[in-house]
C-alpha cells in the first residue's frame, strides 16, 4: 500500500519549488501529484503567446496568479516583423478576466497591447500589483490613467521601450492621493514634452516605498533635485534629460541630493548630457552596481573620469564614444563587471567615428574575471582577438558580436571568422546565448553543433555557405530553444531533414534566405504540432509555384493549432490541404 | 496604367548635379510653373519579369528563384536617383527601410570591390528602434539651432552630424521643444489599406527615397490585400490611379509632402498618409492645378 501524504503536506512542499522546470517535473511524477501541483500553481511563463491558448492555460491552471507571455519573434525589435502581424494580448486579458479575478501581476514582451485591454485589466483584477510592458505598443497614456485610477494596490508599472502613444502628463493624476503602495515605475519611454512635474512630485512624496524610479526625457535636470529629496531609498533611479547651462546651484542641489541617496545603486536615463553635470553624481558612483550611459553622448575623456569612481560596477551600458582608452580604463577600474555593452553611436557611417576596436573588448575580458555578458557593437575583428576572449573568458554565458559591416573577415588575415567563433564556443561551455556577425562559412556551425551544447538562442545574419551550416547547427545544439536566421543560403534540405527538432524547440525565423514554399506546405503537412507561418507581403504564397522562395518564415511548437487572428500578408501551412490556412 | 505615388515640389532638395542628370532617365515631368525651384516627379512602379540582377551568393540563388514571381524595381535600378551616403561613386547603398531583399543591393556593392559602408540593409545592424530614434532625437535637439537657420539648405553630409554627436559636450541644450517629441519612425497609412505601416524617416536623405520605400511597402501590400498575382497589379489601382502623399505636421495640419525643404519636413511631420487624388482636394490651391497637369498628361 503507498504512503502518501495529505494534499495540504504536498502543497506545502510544492510552494517552495519556483521554478517552471522543476514544476513541470513535478506535476509528471504521478497523477496525484499532476492534480496537487496544478491547483497550486501560481505563475506561468509563455514565451510564445501563439503555443498555448488562452483556454487551455486555465482549464489546467486554474488559480494563477501571475503571467508572463511574449509575443513577436525577437527580430520584430529591428522592425522586421511587418506591422500587424499579431501578438495580440486582448484575447488572453479576456479569458483570464473571467478566469482569474485574483490575478496580480502581468507581464508582456513585444506584444500588442490596447486601451481597452488596460482598462479590462483595471476594472476585472481586484488586486492587480504588477504591470510590466517591455517593448510593447498599441496603447495610449489613456490606458494608463485608468490603471492608475483603479488599481489601488499597484506596485509596479514599468513600460520599458514600449511604444507608448503619449497624449501628456495628466495621466499621472490619476492616481488618486490616497495611493501610496507604488514601489516600482519606469516610464522612460514616454515621448511626450509634457509631464505633470507637481502630480509626479506628489506620487513620489506619498510612495515612501518606492525603489525604482525611471523618468522620461521631458523631466528636465533642474527637477531632478526635488524629486530624489522627496525619495531618498531609491534602489534604482533614471534621470529625465541630464543637461541645461551650467548654473552652480542647481549643481550644488543635485549634488546634494544624490549623495542623500544611500541606497541608488542603479542608474540610468541620461539624455542630452552636459558633462559638467557629472561630479554632482561622484559620491554616489562609489556604490553603483549597474550604470546605464548607452543615450548619453558623453566621450571617452569624461567615462575615464567617471567610472574611475565606480569600483563596484557590476553592469555597464554605454556608447562607443567609449574607444579602446575607456575600455582599458573600465578593465582596470571595474573588477567586478559582469555585464558589458557598447553601442554604436554612428551605426550607418561609412567611416568610424570612434577609435573603438576589438582591442577594447580584449582588454575588459582579459582584466574582468566575473565576466559573463557582452554585446559589442565594433568595425573589426580578428580571430586572434576571439580566441584570447575565449581562453580568458570561458565563464561567458552570452556573447553576442555585431561587426557593423555584413561579412567582414578578419582584419589581420582577411580569413573567415570561423575559427575564432569555434574558440568561443569551445572554451566557453556554458554559453547560452550566442549572435554571430562578419564573414563566416559552413565550418563556424560544424564548431557550434560540435561543442555549443548549452547553447540556447542563436542569431545568425550574413553567414554560411549552404543547407550543411543549418544541418550542423539543428543536429548538434542539444539545448537549442530559439533560433533566428536572416540573409544566409539555407534551404530546403537541412530544414526537412531536421523536422523533429523543430518540436524541441519554441522558434525558428528564417528570412531572406533560400526555404522554398513547397519545403514549408511539406512541414506545414508533416509536423501537425508544429506552425509553419510564412511571411510574404507581395501576395499570398498559393498562387507561387513550389520552388519559390519565401520572404520570411516563422516556424513554432504549438499545442494550439493554427492561429486565426492572421494579418494577409502571413499564412499558415497547414496539414489539411494543399492550400494554406491565412 | 500603373500606381504612381506623386511627389509635388521640393523634388530637387537633396539631389546633386550628378544626380539630376541621371534623373533625366526616370519619367520626370517638370513644366514651366510659378514656383521657380519646383518639379513634379513621379515614381512609377516598374515591374520587370524574368530574374534579378547579378549578385553572388546566397541572394543570387534568390533571385533566380524569383524569375517566374516577378520583381519590383527599387531605387537601386536607378542609380544615383536617390541621394547615397556613401563617399564614393561605386554602386550605390541605398537607403530604403522596409524594402524587401535590400541585401541584394549590399552585396552588389561588395562585388564591385568598392567599399561603401554600411549599406541601409533593414534591421541591419541590429539595433531596436527605440535605441535609434534616441540617438537621433539627440542629434536633431543638438542641431535644433542649424535647423532654425538653414531653411532651404541641402542635405549636409553625413560627416557634418557625427561631428554634431562628438562635439556634444560644448553644446547647451537649448533644443527645442519640438525637436526631442520627433520619432524615427512615422506611422503612414494608405487609402483602402486598414493595416498601417511605419516608415524611418531618418533611413532616408529625400523625399525620392522616402517614396520610393513606400511605394515598395504599399503597392505591394495593396496587391496582398486584393488577393490578385502581381501582374494584375495596375488594374487594382485602376479606378483611382493615382495617390497623392501627405501628411501630418507637429501643428495638427495635414499637408502634401514635397513642399518644403527635406529637413524642414523631417523635424515637423508627425504621420504620413497616402490618400486618394480625389480626397485630397482643397488641401492646398496650388493642388488642384498640379491635378489638372496630371490628367492632361498622357501616360
Amino acid at each position: 500500500m503507498a504512503f502518501s501524504l495529505p494534499d495540504e503536506v504536498l502543497e506545502h512542499v510544492f510552494s517552495f519549488i519556483q521554478s517552471d522546470k522543476d514544476r513541470n517535473a513535478v506535476s509528471m511524477v504521478c497523477k496525484p501529484w499532476y492534480e496537487i501541483e496544478r491547483w497550486c500553481r501560481r505563475k506561468i511563463f509563455i514565451g510564445n503567446c501563439y503555443a498555448v491558448s488562452p483556454r487551455i492555460v486555465i482549464r489546467r491552471f486554474p488559480e494563477v496568479r501571475s503571467i508572463e507571455l511574449k509575443g513577436k519573434p525577437h527580430f520584430a525589435d529591428f522592425n522586421l516583423v511587418p506591422d500587424g502581424w499579431g501578438g495580440y494580448v486582448l484575447p488572453w486579458i479576456a479569458e483570464m478576466a473571467g478566469a482569474y479575478p485574483w490575478l496580480e501581476e502581468i507581464r508582456l514582451k513585444r506584444m500588442v497591447v490596447t486601451d481597452e485591454c488596460l482598462e479590462l485589466i483595471a476594472k476585472s483584477f481586484k488586486n492587480f500589483k504588477v504591470l510590466v510592458l517591455f517593448s510593447c505598443e498599441g496603447f495610449s497614456t489613456d490606458g494608463l490613467a485608468a490603471i492608475a485610477a483603479s488599481c489601488t494596490n499597484l506596485r509596479e508599472l514599468d513600460l520599458r521601450e514600449s511604444d507608448v502613444d503619449d497624449l501628456g502628463g495628466h495621466w499621472l493624476s490619476h492616481f488618486p492621493e490616497t495611493y501610496t503602495s507604488l514601489v516600482s515605475l519606469n516610464i522612460s519611454c514616454l515621448g511626450s514634452d509634457e509631464v505633470s512635474l507637481s502630480a509626479l512630485e506628489r506620487l513620489v512624496g506619498r510612495c515612501t516605498n518606492l525603489r525604482t524610479l525611471r523618468l522620461n526625457r521631458a523631466v528636465p535636470l533642474d527637477k531632478i533635485a526635488n524629486i530624489l529629496g522627496r525619495a531618498p531609498q531609491l534602489v534604482d533611479f533614471g534621470t529625465g534629460t541630464y543637461g541645461a547651462d551650467l548654473q552652480l546651484e542647481v549643481f550644488s542641489n543635485l549634488a546634494g541630493a544624490f549623495s542623500s541617496c544611500k541606497e541608488l545603486r542603479s542608474l540610468s536615463g541620461f539624455w542630452d548630457v552636459v558633462p559638467a553635470y557629472l561630479p554632482a553624481i561622484y559620491p554616489a558612483f562609489s556604490r553603483l552596481t549597474s550604470l546605464n550611459l548607452s543615450y548619453a553622448t558623453i566621450q571617452s575623456p569624461d567615462l575615464i573620469k567617471l567610472l574611475r569612481h565606480c569600483p563596484s560596477l557590476q553592469r555597464l551600458l554605454v556608447l562607443d564614444y567609449i574607444e579602446d582608452s575607456g575600455l582599458e580604463a573600465l578593465a582596470s577600474s571595474c573588477k567586478d563587471l559582469e555585464e558589458l555593452r557598447v553601442f554604436p553611436s554612428d551605426p550607418f557611417g561609412v567611416e568610424p567615428n570612434v577609435s573603438l576596436t576589438e582591442q577594447g573588448l580584449v582588454s575588459v575580458c582579459l582584466a574582468c574575471p566575473k565576466l559573463q555578458s557582452v554585446l559589442y557593437f565594433c568595425r573589426r575583428m580578428s580571430n586572434m582577438a576571439l580566441v584570447t576572449i575565449a581562453q580568458n573568458r570561458p565563464n561567458l554565458t552570452r556573447f553576442r558580436l555585431c561587426i557593423i559591416e555584413p561579412r567582414t573577415a578578419d582584419y589581420l588575415t582577411l580569413e573567415p571568422l570561423d575559427v575564432g567563433f569555434g574558440a568561443i564556443v569551445e572554451h566557453c561551455k556554458d554559453l547560452r546565448r550566442l549572435s554571430l556577425s562578419g564573414l563566416l562559412t559552413d565550418r563556424v556551425f560544424e564548431y557550434i553543433g560540435r561543442y555549443a551544447k548549452k547553447l540556447e538562442m542563436l542569431s545568425v545574419a550574413f553567414a554560411g555557405e549552404s543547407d550543411l551550416g543549418l544541418h550542423h547547427v539543428l543536429s548538434g545544439c542539444e539545448s537549442l530553444r530559439k533560433l533566428e536566421i536572416r540573409d544566409c543560403p539555407f534551404g530546403d534540405k537541412a530544414l526537412l531533414a531536421n523536422a523533429a527538432k523543430l518540436e524541441t524547440m519554441r522558434s525558428l525565423w528564417m528570412s531572406s534566405c533560400s526555404v522554398s514554399f513547397g519545403a514549408c506546405k511539406l512541414l506545414g503537412q508533416k509536423m501537425p504540432r508544429l506552425n509553419v507561418e510564412v511571411i510574404d507581403e507581395s501576395g499570398p504564397p498559393d498562387s507561387r509555384p513550389d520552388s519559390c522562395p519565401v520572404d520570411k518564415l516563422y516556424i513554432y511548437r504549438s499545442v494550439a493549432g493554427p492561429r486565426f487572428d492572421m494579418p494577409p500578408f502571413v499564412c499558415t501551412m497547414d496539414e489539411d490541404s494543399a492550400l494554406p490556412v491565412s | 496604367m500603373e500606381g504612381r505615388l506623386v511627389l509635388l515640389g521640393g523634388g530637387s532638395s537633396g539631389v546633386s548635379t550628378t544626380e539630376s542628370a541621371v534623373l533625366s532617365k526616370v519619367e520626370v515631368v517638370s513644366e514651366a510653373c510659378s514656383y521657380p525651384a519646383e518639379s513634379e516627379l513621379e515614381l512609377g512602379l516598374g515591374l520587370s519579369l524574368g530574374g534579378g540582377g547579378g549578385s553572388t551568393g546566397n541572394t543570387k540563388a534568390a533571385n533566380s528563384s524569383w524569375g517566374e514571381c516577378g520583381r519590383i524595381l527599387t531605387a537601386k535600378d536607378f542609380p544615383s536617383v536617390v541621394s547615397h551616403r556613401t563617399n564614393n561613386g561605386g554602386s550605390s547603398s541605398v537607403a530604403v527601410s522596409g524594402t524587401k531583399r535590400a541585401a541584394e543591393t549590399e552585396s552588389v556593392s561588395h562585388d564591385s570591390g568598392s567599399p561603401t559602408g554600411v549599406s541601409q540593409v533593414v534591421g541591419w545592424p541590429p539595433i531596436r528602434a527605440y535605441r535609434m530614434n534616441s540617438l537621433v532625437n539627440q542629434a536633431k535637439a543638438q542641431r535644433g539651432d542649424e535647423l532654425e537657420s538653414g531653411i532651404g539648405e541641402k542635405d549636409k553630409p553625413k560627416d557634418a552630424l557625427k561631428k554634431k554627436l562628438d562635439y556634444n559636450g560644448k553644446q547647451t541644450s537649448s533644443a527645442t521643444v519640438n525637436e526631442k517629441a520627433y520619432l524615427g519612425f512615422v506611422k503612414v497609412n494608405m487609402d483602402g489599406i486598414p493595416i498601417g505601416r511605419k516608415v524611418d524617416l531618418n533611413a532616408h536623405s529625400s523625399y525620392e527615397g522616402l517614396a520610393q520605400a513606400l511605394e515598395d511597402m504599399f503597392l505591394r501590400s495593396a496587391n496582398s490585400a486584393e488577393k490578385e498575382p502581381l501582374t494584375m497589379a495596375s488594374k487594382l489601382l485602376d479606378g483611382s490611379s493615382e495617390f497623392v502623399l501627405t501628411y501630418e505636421d507637429k501643428e495638427g495640419d495635414w499637408m502634401l509632402v514635397g513642399d518644403v525643404p527635406w529637413r524642414m519636413f523631417v523635424g515637423s511631420v508627425r504621420r504620413l498618409r497616402i490618400m486618394r487624388t480625389s480626397e485630397a482636394n482643397g488641401l492646398a490651391p496650388r493642388f488642384n492645378e498640379s491635378n489638372d497637369r496630371q490628367r492632361s498628361k498622357p501616360i
